[in-house]
């Protein structure tokens, strides 16, 4: 059938094609200019995943800024998190936002959990030429399946790799840190505030050790972000309520 | 050497708005209503799956009457539109004004080209405001004309009959089901009923929504 599919549902192909200078893009000469967003944990629990990242964006040895988010509500029922050059990452969160609601509404129904992952993907994909000049985003996708009905956590790699994590699944340059705590505390099939107890430890953790990574700010009250994704959609905890949990894992250490 | 026939100008254009008005009047027609809480699309739809109303950006719906094949693609294409305008400004500066300005464009080019045939459609572009005094309501015609309305919209076959009696009954203040009642009494249908509704009170920046089959049968129920 020639003509028919001649524009996609997508979004990125459709701008790729009739504007592409509004697609992410930065001269490579600039990269030391990039400020860095660090860690990004995620963890499953039985109704539902988690996902948190940590407030600090870096140069060098500078801190940036204090209180940068890096974990967003992708659309209804998915969550999406970028470590790696801020600005080329809050850009590609952008546009997959926009990517997944054009499908939808084109189409009429939403992308499967699946789908959006691959769709994440082969976004990362496109800017590997970047990646390779040192402005690497590295995301972390998580969602609740409509389909399956649990929630799932996927990771990928700068080459648009897409793997799909059990349990939890760390990004970024605490990551490792993070990824070692939550080996320790987090519980498959717990309910969700030991899930995100658990991700609140881990990202103490990894600040504890990566000087890229904030801890809890507490004199200027910043907490991390942390966002649930389950069957009544994503849902981003209020900073009171990440305030007080929070406090009790520091009461617990 | 044969000599083409001459065709006086008015009676080209005149020529293809018959033609583009026969086409149209031949549908279903579709209502667009303002309600205390928003905007109200009712068309007469028998089909489930092949739809007449839809969501075209955050705060922006679309209604569409004649030619399935040709206000599918002008929906596609709205939605291409706003969603690229959004990505490259913002998404509050996509607005049901540009959108109508947009389709009017590509309608009124189409129309006097004499080359395509027209398109054989009358579309409705509604944005609901923050409050009721900033909602909009756009009836574009198949000639590329454009009328900004005040309270409700009507197209498709048989408006004159069904303007005035929306108009007899409209309220702009009455709730949802009043204002679906009274569209489904104008169109004299009550089963094959599609609905959606911009509605400025939902948390979500996606103001519109389709209405689902359970819940229209109880908001007509009050019958």
């Amino acid at each position: 059938m020639s003509g028919v599919g001649e524009l996609s549902s997508s979004f990125s192909q459709f701008v790729a094609r009739v504007a592409p200078e509004a697609l992410p893009r930065v001269d490579a000469e600039h990269v030391q200019l990039a400020p860095h967003g660090t860690t990004i944990v995620a963890a499953s629990y039985a109704d539902g995943v988690v996902m948190a990242g940590d407030r600090r964006a870096t140069m060098g040895s500078l801190i940036a800024q204090r209180d940068i988010e890096k974990v967003f509500g992708a659309d209804e029922f998915s969550i999406v998190g970028i470590a790696g050059a801020a600005g080329i990452a809050m850009e590609l969160v952008r546009l997959f936002q926009v990517e997944l609601q054009h499908y939808e509404k084109l189409e009429g129904v939403a992308l499967s959990l699946d789908g959006k992952a691959n769709r994440l993907g082969s976004l990362v994909r496109g800017n590997l030429e970047l990646a390779l000049r040192g402005l690497a985003v590295i995301p972390m996708f998580a969602g609740w399946d409509v389909d399956r009905r649990v929630g799932r956590i996927f990771s990928y790699d700068a080459t648009g790799g897409r793997y799909e994590e059990t349990g939890f699944h760390a990004v970024g340059s605490g990551a490792a840190f993070a990824r070692g705590s939550m080996k320790k505390t987090h519980q498959p099939g717990g309910d969700e505030t030991s899930a995100v107890l658990s991700v609140i430890r881990s990202l103490y953790d990894a600040a504890d050790d990566d000087s890229a990574t904030g801890g809890p700010d507490l004199a200027r009250s910043i907490f991390p972000v942390v966002m649930t994704a389950s069957a009544a959609g994503v849902r981003q905890l209020p900073t009171s309520d990440v305030a007080d949990l929070t406090t009790r894992v520091l009461e617990m250490l | 050497m044969s000599m083409p026939f001459y065709v006086a100008p008015e009676q080209l254009m005149k020529d293809r708005a018959d033609y583009a008005r026969k086409g149209i009047a031949r549908g279903r027609s579709v209502l667009v209503l303002r309600y205390r809480d928003g905007i109200a699309f009712v068309a007469e739809n028998p089909s489930r799956t092949l739809h007449k109303v839809s969501e075209i950006y955050d705060r922006i719906g679309f209604a569409a009457v004649g030619r399935y094949n040709e206000f599918e693609n002008l929906r596609m294409a709205g939605i291409r539109y706003a969603d690229l305008r959004g990505y490259s400004y913002d998404r509050r500066d996509v607005t049901a004004r540009g959108l109508a300005n947009a389709y009017a464009q590509q309608l009124g080019t189409v129309f006097s080209s004499g080359s395509e045939k027209p398109f054989e459609v009358e579309l409705v572009v509604a944005e609901v405001g923050q409050d009721a005094a900033r909602d909009q309501i756009f009836r574009i015609g198949f000639d590329g004309t454009i009328v900004d309305e005040t309270g409700f919209a009507v197209v498709g076959g048989a408006t004159e009959v069904l303007s005035e009696k929306l108009g007899g009954g409209f309220d702009a203040d009455a709730d949802l089901a009043s204002a679906v009642r009274l569209a489904a009494s104008c169109l004299g249908e009550r089963t094959h009923l599609e609905v959606g509704v911009l509605d400025r009170t939902r948390t979500q920046t996606r103001k519109f929504r389709a209405v689902e089959r359970d819940e229209l049968q109880s908001l007509l129920g009050g019958d």
